[in-house]
């Protein structure tokens, strides 16, 4: 098959490498085989680079810095159950093509790139906006005192929980010059329309008026003191806040705070693998020369190629079991 | 270039010839596992739902929580890694390494959390 | 990944009868430029790298015209310099200005180590070398060793486009420390072309690079050793590069993770390195929500970068062994011990990193932790050197330019390690951290040290490399000049930095004169010294390329040396071996009693 883009590729030059499909006899191992666990080696060192980061943040944050709950727990855990269940098919698929399943191979196969599609969908698509549309304000420590009704200080205190500083919500107005003020007009219209009211845009020009969450709405009410499960919709109340006695203001970005950036950053990063390892599936299941192609030559060649890449969707799936609870859970 | 595999102890091509029979053999032993994947993926998804579940439960603080969650997180991922990886049983070569890598990344966590904990004491040294 | 999952398309087991025709047909951009041939690939690397090794030479030397004389012009090449670097960097005059001193300071640090030797000794020798050392036909995986090349290639165009952006290229130091590299070179309002953006742009894909070439090198040396090639008959040169490739697998990831964080902080405002209450220009920065922390860098970087100067220096002593061995005609004295040291090395390089972060105000119990775990490290290497040491014991050595730059690297290696040991030391180091005492130190190992290693390698396989011996009168004229002239260069430093020079005044210290004032002159000594070395260089710039036609034409194996590299074919053909190779002893069997010749190849049977 002389295929003309190919032709002018390089990749007929190599020279002949012994094991690239059969195991040399005193390692027991195929050479792609130890390659993909050297790259995994280094990846549990990426990745572990980013977790003691996490730890370092988190255990260095003040009290009232590193914000809890803000996640959507059954989202996440769907998303978690999803990943699993890729790990099944593939490595159902490739129990199937050992035992020279053509078809089957196939099928779970599918399965797995419907998976990885789902997982990264719901991530890109309603995981991640949300958050962009959510707004939290962190109120000056020597300020707080005014906006006690919205932090709860004394109940959380009384409690001996960590105190709170921020605010959050749905943005409805911005101070003059924001560049949140696009976001905030248009989620002032949507409460309007939804609402009713008009009270959201103040006529000050350095204010922030939020639709508070429930914790903020409530914020000594003991339903709160823990994350929910179910996440609780926006209350219909609203906060004023001077722009003078804020520290930061941001959406729920990786600017917002250390958490969100190690979230988005991680997650983001995680989400990338998954990326790569569908783009790899798709090449094995479609009938690619070095796809599903091989099996007439080299079924076992194939096997291999499956077995190395279902090493890394493991891994993959692997990381997210540790990044789900301590974002979303902990 | 015939002579660049020639010295190789099992050539590339070799592996065909001997196929048959072991590839059966394989086949079988394969056909074994595939229950043990199946009850390894729903004792997964099961984990998942107690991990879920553990985190509304109150153990006293949150660094329990976290220590409790971080435990079930570690049984899922040595499924993982034992099973679906297959791990168990791998070759020493690879075992070898990654114990390297786990010591190093251990290194990583808490020698980077050693410094942080103990600052030069009587100044006003923060690390925010 | 997917260069993993493709390594090995193509035709396996000789079933395609077409296979042998490509061989044939290569083209120039095939077989120079997208090649998967190892040796192709190293020497892509080598030239790369030595390239960048001058150019990088070349900045220090205009830093050290301003060290010797402040504010003063660079003389004849100060007008060249103002067009090509532009004014952020070069005055109307022509003298260098303070960004444009801290400009090339940064990218100095930057290319000699990641750049220049990395490439060189790593990629470059050990791509070369190592899978004709162990007897294989390439690398275990070709297709991803060119992929390691060109990302390598790409990070290299980064880099040094990274010149020519509005503001030049990155100011925050080799080791871009936050929060200062956080918020530096944003004043031409681009967030992303400006240098330290582009910096860690171009550092994740020369990590990215570097990761793939050592799983390349691990997975060769385990799997594809010569039948009879056990693991105690390897040269030590291949033990130097296994070790080394799983220093950069193992330590480069938490580096790679570091720079997207910074690469966040820049352009996406998070505040990973960025304190609460950053106050940028007299005012607290609004820019980052604060809350991240300028130690965690420290500690991410320097877990990657004291591993990284064993990276530096492992291939060198690798190179040297070979070299000694050869031109002692004598096995290695400790061989073992010489592996096991290796390995241990390998393993506390770990765990020592937080001794470059003695001043960021550690405390005395976790001080003294990394205190004993440096001090332990410098056994493995003092046991090395010992053993390359009594190996020239009782030798009749050949004083040919190889051996000539290897054993000079021994004293000065040596030189360079025991200055360390005061810098072990929590107490000493509080007085002599960023002194010009700690750049005498690494410069010495680097310098005189790993870049000899290397010149010695280079005169040492060029004749395999293209089939001519360099000339020896050029090369020992090379050798003496340059090592009168580093000695010059760098020994003022210990000095300079005792009498508490700090390494990055940019005007040589004129400004702390009343501080300083006694050993300022040596700076003098050492811009003198640095002109001399640059002239020396171009006499092996010279012989490198005239021998390439004129040199004297050699055979298989011209130093009459034991290993596989020496049994292929002189240049090696694709596939390298033009006979099954089979390995029935040693590395190093020379002058064995009894046998006819002084050197007793590894293939030999008898
Ligand atoms: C053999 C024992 C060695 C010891 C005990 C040692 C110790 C140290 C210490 C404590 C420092 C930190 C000094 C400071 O910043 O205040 C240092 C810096 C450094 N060492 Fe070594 N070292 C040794 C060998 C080496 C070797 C073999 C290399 C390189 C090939 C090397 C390269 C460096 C570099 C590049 C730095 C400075 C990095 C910077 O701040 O820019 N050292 N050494
Ligand atoms: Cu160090």
């Amino acid at each position: 098959m002389s295929n003309p883009i190919t032709k002018y590729l390089p990749f007929f030059t190599d020279a002949e490498v012994p094991h690239t499909v059969s195991a040399r006899p005193d390692t027991g191992l195929y050479s792609a085989k130890l390659g993909i666990w050297l790259f995994l080696a280094s990846e549990v060192m990426l990745f572990g680079g980013l977790f003691s980061a996490y730890i370092f943040l988190r255990l260095g944050a003040e009290p009232g810095y590193w914000p809890a709950g803000l996640l959507n727990v059954p989202v996440g855990t769907m998303n978690t159950a999803i990943l699993i269940v890729s790990s099944i098919t593939v490595v159902m698929a490739w129990a199937a093509l050992k035992m020279r399943q053509l078809g089957k191979y196939k099928l779970y196969m599918l399965v797995t790139i419907v998976c990885g599609l789902i997982f990264l969908t719901v991530k890109l698509s309603y995981e991640w906006p949300a958050k962009f549309n959510h707004f939290g304000v962190f109120i000056k420590k020597e300020e707080a005192s005014k906006y006690e009704e919205f932090l709860g200080n004394k109940h959380l205190k009384d409690t001996g929980q960590s105190p709170r500083w921020e605010i959050s919500g749905h943005l409805l107005d911005a101070p003059k010059g924001s560049h949140y003020a696009h976001q905030a007009e248009h989620n002032a219209e949507h409460f309007a329309h939804e609402t009713g009211r008009h009270d959201a845009v103040t006529p000050a020009e350095d204010d922030y008026v939020i639709q508070l969450d429930a914790v903020n709405a409530n914020p000594s009410d003991k339903e709160n003191d823990r994350p929910h499960f179910w996440p609780v919709p926006t209350s219909t109340k609203l906060a004023v806040i001077k722009a003078s006695d804020v520290e930061s203001a941001s959406v729920f970005a990786p600017r917002h705070s250390t958490y969100f950036a190690t979230y988005f950053l991680i997650t983001g990063l995680h989400g990338l693998h998954v990326l790569g390892g569908i783009i790899v599936f798709l090449y094995l299941w479609l009938p690619f020369r070095g796809g599903t192609q091989l099996y007439k030559t080299n079924p076992e060649h194939l096997a291999n190629r499956v077995e190395i890449a279902g090493l890394f969707w493991h891994f993959v799936d692997l990381v997210w079991i540790f990044v789900f609870p301590i974002f979303y859970l902990l | 270039m015939s002579a660049s595999h020639s010295h190789s102890p099992t050539p590339a091509g070799a592996a065909h010839d001997a196929h048959g029979h072991d590839q059966a053999a394989e086949a079988a032993h394969i056909a074994a596992h595939i229950g043990g994947y199946i009850k390894v993926g729903v004792g997964l998804l099961v984990l998942t739902g107690i991990t879920v579940g553990l985190s509304y439960v109150d153990f006293g603080s949150r660094q329990m929580n976290i220590i409790v969650g971080m435990i079930v997180a570690t049984i899922k991922a040595a499924m993982v890694a034992a099973i679906f990886m297959h791990l168990k049983g791998e070759k020493m070569t690879i075992w070898r390494f990654l114990i390297m890598t786990a010591i190093f990344v251990v290194g990583l966590f808490l020698l980077t959390l050693l410094t942080h904990s103990d600052p030069v004491s009587g100044t006003s040294y923060s690390t925010h | 990944m997917s260069s993993i999952a493709t390594a090995d398309v193509g035709h396996h087991g000789g079933t395609d009868p077409h296979a042998d025709h490509h061989h044939h047909e290569l083209g120039f951009l095939q077989k120079w430029v997208f090649s998967t041939d190892h040796k192709v690939i190293g020497l892509q690397y080598g030239v790369t790298g030595l390239s960048f090794l001058f150019f990088g030479f070349l900045l220090m030397l205009v830093m050290r015209w301003q060290l010797a004389n402040p504010g003063i012009a660079v003389p004849v090449v100060g007008g060249f310099l103002r067009s090509v670097f532009g004014e952020t960097v070069m005055t109307d005059a022509g003298a260098l200005t303070a960004a444009g001193y801290n400009v090339f300071g940064a990218m100095h640090g930057t290319i000699m180590v990641f750049f220049g030797i990395v490439p060189v000794a790593v990629a470059g020798f050990g791509n070369y070398v190592v899978p004709l050392q162990i007897g294989a036909p390439d690398m275990a995986f070709p297709k991803l060793n060119m992929a390691s090349f060109w990302c390598f290639f790409t990070s290299c165009v980064l880099m040094m486009g990274s010149f020519f952006l509005k503001g030049s290229a990155a100011k925050s130091g080799w080791t871009a420390y936050p929060p200062l590299a956080g918020i530096a070179d944003f004043e031409n309002g681009n967030i992303w072309l400006n240098g330290q953006t582009m910096w860690l742009i171009a550092m994740v894909f020369n990590i990215t690079g570097s990761l793939l070439g050592s799983i390349n090198f691990i997975t060769t040396i385990i799997q594809l050793r010569a039948p009879g090639l056990t693991w105690m008959r390897l040269p030590f040169f291949v033990w130097a590069q296994f070790v080394t490739a799983f220093l950069l697998v193992l330590a480069f990831p938490p580096l790679e993770a570091a720079g997207f964080m910074q690469l966040t902080d820049r352009v996406l405002g998070t505040s990973f390195f960025m304190p609460t209450g950053l106050v940028v220009g007299q005012s607290v920065a609004q820019t980052w929500s604060g809350g991240g922390s300028p130690i965690l860098w420290q500690h991410l970087f320097w877990f990657l970068a004291h591993p990284e100067v064993y990276v530096l220096i492992l291939p060198a002593i690798g190179i040297v062994s070979e070299i000694v061995a050869n031109n002692t005609r004598k096995p290695l004295y400790g061989y073992k011990a010489m592996v096991y040291s290796v390995f241990t090395l390998g393993f506390l390089s770990f765990i020592v990193w937080a001794h470059h972060m003695y001043m960021t105000g550690m405390g005395a119990k976790v001080a003294a932790f990394f205190q004993v775990t440096t001090i332990m490290i410098s056994v493995p290497s003092v046991i090395l050197l010992t053993a390359l040491l009594l190996s020239l014991w009782g030798g009749s050595i050949r004083f040919n330019t190889p051996m000539l730059f290897a054993t000079s690297f021994l004293p000065m290696f040596g030189l360079g390690g025991l200055t360390g040991i005061p810098l072990a030391f929590n107490a000493v180091d509080l007085f002599l951290h960023d002194t010009y005492y700690v750049i005498g130190h690494f410069h010495y190992v680097v310098a005189p040290g790993t870049i000899f290693g290397l010149f010695a390698g280079v005169y040492f396989w060029y004749p395999k490399v293209t089939g001519r011996k360099m000339s020896e009168f050029l090369g020992k004229v090379h050798f003496w000049g340059s090592l009168l002239a580093i000695n010059g260069l760098f020994f003022p430093m210990f000095i300079q930095g005792m009498g508490g020079v700090h390494r990055r005044w940019y005007d040589g210290g004129v400004t702390y004169e009343q501080l300083a004032g006694p050993v300022l002159h040596w700076n003098k000594v050492m811009t003198v010294s640095a002109g001399i070395l640059a002239l020396f260089q171009l006499v092996f710039i010279f012989n490198f390329f005239t021998s390439w036609k004129f040199g004297k034409k050699v055979g298989r194996n011209p130093w009459d040396a034991t290993t596989l590299d020496w049994d292929t074919p002189t240049p090696p053909p694709h596939g390298n071996f033009d006979k099954p190779i089979e390995v029935f002893r040693g590395p190093y069997e020379y002058s064995v009693p009894g046998y006819h010749a002084d050197f007793h190849p590894q293939t030999s049977r008898d």
